[in-house]
């Protein structure tokens, strides 16, 4: 058990474990502190100056909670006067260089920022005054499963971030300087032309709109299931909408993979529902393939296989299908066709 | 996965792919990670960020060496001295663990008198890897603690292939790094249930658990369980099936889910194979070029279709859920073998779904004795799982291991020449490897994005090489091995070495296979895919 500490956070008194943050302190007891470059797997930056809180006794002082750890006997208060307005100040020069077509936006009702504006709250004059620029940076759309909105961006640098300290990819950084600042790769190039390996890790903590994946649609149930590509065995969250898969994101509880992905695994999954897909039995005739009911097809191959019983036989199966599968094709080669002709692509 | 069975008694990972984090030094073999299993390649990248050392063995200077303290850049089929020549450093320096190979192995001696041949200046010629870079790495590996390795199918699919994984043990029995969290010898498998399909039977010579058709007591219990006589003889292996097919022994092929055609060493003799069968059926779920060849094609469920479990890499038994229904008229394969079964008068195949067939399987096999859906509800396990209240297991041998004599099995070995070797007629060699992107191509090559990102096949070949025969980038060539010929665009690049050319197999408009070489492994029976011998042509 890690060491105890005790502090008072408006006015309320909390334990928390040593080397905890205030913020994760707060968060943790369901105290709202306004945040948006906080993010539970990364280290913490400070970047966003909206999760200032006031601290009291020997330590007075505003800080920010995200990187300031806690101590026995702080006395904390995320809410005064002066916190308020500059918190105040903070969001609105965010929002005033934030497209704020909120309805037409994948993170509508999910946006971290939209939650920061519904707590400190907006004065519609002050930020028709602050809105000045019209001209809209072109989306980046190169990549085909990703989009990124820099007039969504709120320069949390969570994305640059992620592909640093979880994926050791770097293909993302901030560039240029002032109000020109942007998330951009080497060069500001193209998304598709830097080294992004396109696992979409950042798509998944991006807190507002400005990664979105291309052609999302909410699923309307999920199943928790493993991916189907290499060994890793990595625990999936297939959503699904009119029987058809429509996303995919990491199952943060599989010892596997913690909830991260590849690009295979996040995207790969769109195989599933290709028109292509065979739906009916097929058998050849005079060279041709002609559509079959399933007791046609089994009766043809089943007698077929009934005259070729023991060593003239094979089987070959696939490390793709089921451990179920799987036995029982083996259980069937051994059982009724007589031949320990089973093998599968191990040795491939 | 013959080799490890025989030195170490089991041919899985011995760990789990969360304790590579926790290695001090992790050695990666014939894997290239970051591409082939990026999941773990976290792992690594992370174990490197908290100050971990990696090295590096592989003959193309992969995206891994970025984060390696050592980059042993071995000339391709040379891993066995490569190994031996770590392991002579060590003995020499007496880095050795001396109290574990006495405690806890055997075939010491004929291993270490094996050893004599691979004097540094012999490794270096042979390997091309400066010698003071494998005392650095023979060092390293053996004075951090604890240590994995971890390799793939560039220590495999070589026609010594057997003798690479028996170097990979013996140098983890060398200095005690196996039977320890974080510490052992780790095969990343590349599919994802292929520890699974070994698992549950589909190999020629053993029933579920690794259980051997030769042994009349093993007979005996699958003939009681199963109710019918079984045969003793041991089949065939995959590419001897093949053979087999070619010759015309086998006149009937049952095909589930594999596309040879691009797949398979050697692919032309393959195609030829099945074009010679009187008989073959595939049972996919898209047409794929095997398919084509095929007298009746059977349409199958995805992964998303249908319940079951999937093994992992590390061992670990995992419910796969039924997200949705079957497309169109598609069954599942375990469902389609039934009423094949029961048509042909087969007993034992009245199951009501995976859930029994899972039953069947743990009451049969030790290793999964413990292993319900009831469990799997509340969380993955990791086999040996032998009792329904055992954790299963995140790391094997802690005690001993799981060979006949408990004991760790030393392995002499020598150096053997690849299966193939350049001439003036071929002078390059060409090895295969994978695309972060594609997978193989039948479920990959049906995703528009994955496309994009990765859209044809590129012949990588060094800027010496390449100027060389006069050919550069974004050039059509074609590729020609003593098997067959592609044509395929060059990319000019420095990850591979002078001499060695690489190429992926996941594109049906350019099928390496026809190029690659089916010779075998003695012992394991895979073919040696990566080394082949080429010769470049401008087109």
């Amino acid at each position: 058990m890690a060491d105890k500490i005790e502090l008072t956070i408006n006015g309320q008194s909390v334990k928390a474990d040593k080397g905890m943050t205030i913020l994760e302190t707060a968060l943790r007891k369901g105290i709202y502190i306004p945040h948006l470059c906080h993010h539970h797997d990364l280290d913490p930056v400070g970047a966003c100056r909206l999760c200032l809180v006031e601290i009291a006794g020997k330590w007075t002082k505003i800080a920010i909670s995200c990187k300031t750890e806690v101590q026995d006997g702080m006395v904390v208060r995320t809410e005064t006067p002066e916190i308020n307005e500059m918190r105040q100040v903070t969001l609105e020069l965010l929002i005033a260089d934030h497209d704020t077509d909120c309805l037409a936006c994948e993170q509508n009702t999910k946006c971290a920022l939209q939650r920061v504006a519904d707590h400190v709250g907006v004065n519609k004059e002050r930020l028709q005054r602050l809105k000045s620029r019209e001209v809209k940076a072109p989306i980046d759309d190169s990549n085909p499963f990703f989009n990124f909105d820099p007039n969504r961006c709120v320069l949390c640098g969570i994305c640059v971030r992620t592909c640093d300290e979880l994926q050791n990819v770097q293909a993302i950084d901030f560039a240029n300087r002032g109000l020109g600042t942007k998330i951009a790769g080497f060069g500001d190039k193209p998304r598709i032309e830097s080294n992004c390996e396109s696992c979409g890790e950042c798509i998944v903590r991006c807190p507002v709109g400005a990664l979105t994946e291309k052609d999302y649609m909410k699923p309307t149930h999920q199943v928790k299931t493993v991916c189907s590509f290499c060994g890793c065995g990595c625990g999936l969250i297939l959503g699904v909408r009119d029987n058809r898969l429509v996303s995919a994101r990491g199952d943060v509880s599989s010892p596997a993979n913690k909830g991260r992905l590849c690009v295979k695994g996040r995207f790969g999954y769109k195989f599933v529902n290709h028109p292509d897909r065979l739906t009916s039995p097929l058998i050849k005739r005079n060279g041709e393939f002609v559509k079959a009911e399933w007791d046609e097809a089994l009766d043809l191959v089943a007698d077929t296989f009934s005259k070729n019983k023991g060593e003239k036989f094979a089987a070959i199966s696939s490390a793709k299908t089921t451990n179920e599968d799987n036995y029982v094709l083996q259980k069937f080669a051994r059982a009724v066709m007589g031949t320990n002709n089973i093998d599968h692509c191990a040795r491939l | 996965m013959a080799g490890l069975a025989t030195s170490l008694g089991s041919g899985s990972m011995t760990n789990t792919i969360s304790e590579l984090g926790g290695a001090s030094v992790i050695l990666a073999i014939g894997t290239n990670t970051t591409a082939t299993h990026p999941i773990v390649a976290l792992q690594v990248k992370n174990a490197v960020r908290n100050g971990s050392k990696l090295i590096v063995a592989n003959p193309k200077e992969i995206e891994l060496c970025k984060f390696a303290d050592i980059f042993l850049q071995h000339k391709p089929g040379t891993d066995v001295p490569l190994l031996m020549g770590m392991m002579r450093v060590i003995l020499e320096e007496e880095l050795h663990d001396k109290s574990f190979i006495q405690s806890r192995c055997e075939d010491f001696d004929a291993f270490e008198k094996s050893l004599a041949e691979f004097d540094l200046d012999t490794v270096e010629k042979l390997t091309g890897v400066p010698q003071d870079k494998i005392i650095k790495a023979a060092r390293i590996y053996a004075t951090q603690t604890p240590a994995s390795i971890i390799y793939c199918m560039g220590i495999t699919q070589h026609v010594h292939g057997t003798d690479n994984v028996l170097a990979t043990s013996n140098l983890a029995l060398l200095t005690g790094n196996i039977g320890k969290p974080s510490s052992g010898v780790n095969p990343l498998r590349g599919q994802n249930n292929v520890q699974g399909a070994c698992d549950v039977g589909c190999l020629p010579n053993v029933y579920t658990g690794y259980q051997a058709v030769a042994i009349p007591e093993i007979k005996n219990k699958f003939e009681s369980a199963w109710g019918v006589a079984l045969s003793d003889t041991p089949g065939l292996t995959h590419t001897k099936i093949f053979d087999a097919c070619y010759e015309g022994s086998i006149s009937t092929l049952y095909l589930v889910g594999e596309n040879p055609v691009l797949s398979e060493a050697d692919a032309s003799h393959a195609t030829e194979a099945m074009k010679k069968v009187d008989f073959m059926v595939v049972q996919d779920i898209f047409m794929t070029e095997t398919a084509e060849l095929a007298d009746v094609v059977l349409p199958a469920v995805t992964f998303a279709e249908e319940d079951g479990t999937f093994t992992n890499t590390e061992r670990r038994v995992q419910r796969v859920r039924k997200a949705i229904d079957p497309v169109g008229d598609a069954k599942p394969d375990w469902w389609i073998a039934c009423e094949l079964a029961k048509r042909l008068n087969g007993k034992g195949f009245e199951f009501s779904g995976p859930e029994e067939i899972m039953e069947e399987i743990s009451s049969l096999t030790p290793a999964y004795k413990g292993i319900s859906y009831a469990r799997l509800e509340k969380g993955s396990l990791q086999w040996p799982c032998p009792t329904t209240d055992h954790p299963g297991t995140p790391f094997l041998h802690a005690e001993k291991f799981g060979t006949d004599s408990g004991k760790g099995k030393f392995k002499p070995l020598t150096y053997r020449k690849p299966g193939e070797e350049t001439d003036g007629e071929f002078p390059l060699i060409l090895t295969t490897d994978r695309s972060l992107y594609h997978f193989h191509s039948t479920m990959t090559r049906r995703v528009y994005g994955l496309n994009v990102l990765a859209k044809e096949e590129l012949l990588n070949i060094h800027p010496e090489d390449a100027s060389g025969l006069g050919v550069e980038n974004g050039q059509m060539v074609k590729v020609v091995s003593r098997r067959g010929e592609v044509a395929v665009k060059v990319k000019v690049t420095d990850i591979c070495p002078l001499g060695t050319v690489s190429m992926t197999f996941h594109f049906a408009e350019t099928p390496t296979n026809l190029l690659t070489c089916c010779e075998l492994d003695p012992v394991a029976k895979t073919p040696g895919t990566k080394v082949c011998a080429v010769r470049v042509e401008g087109l």
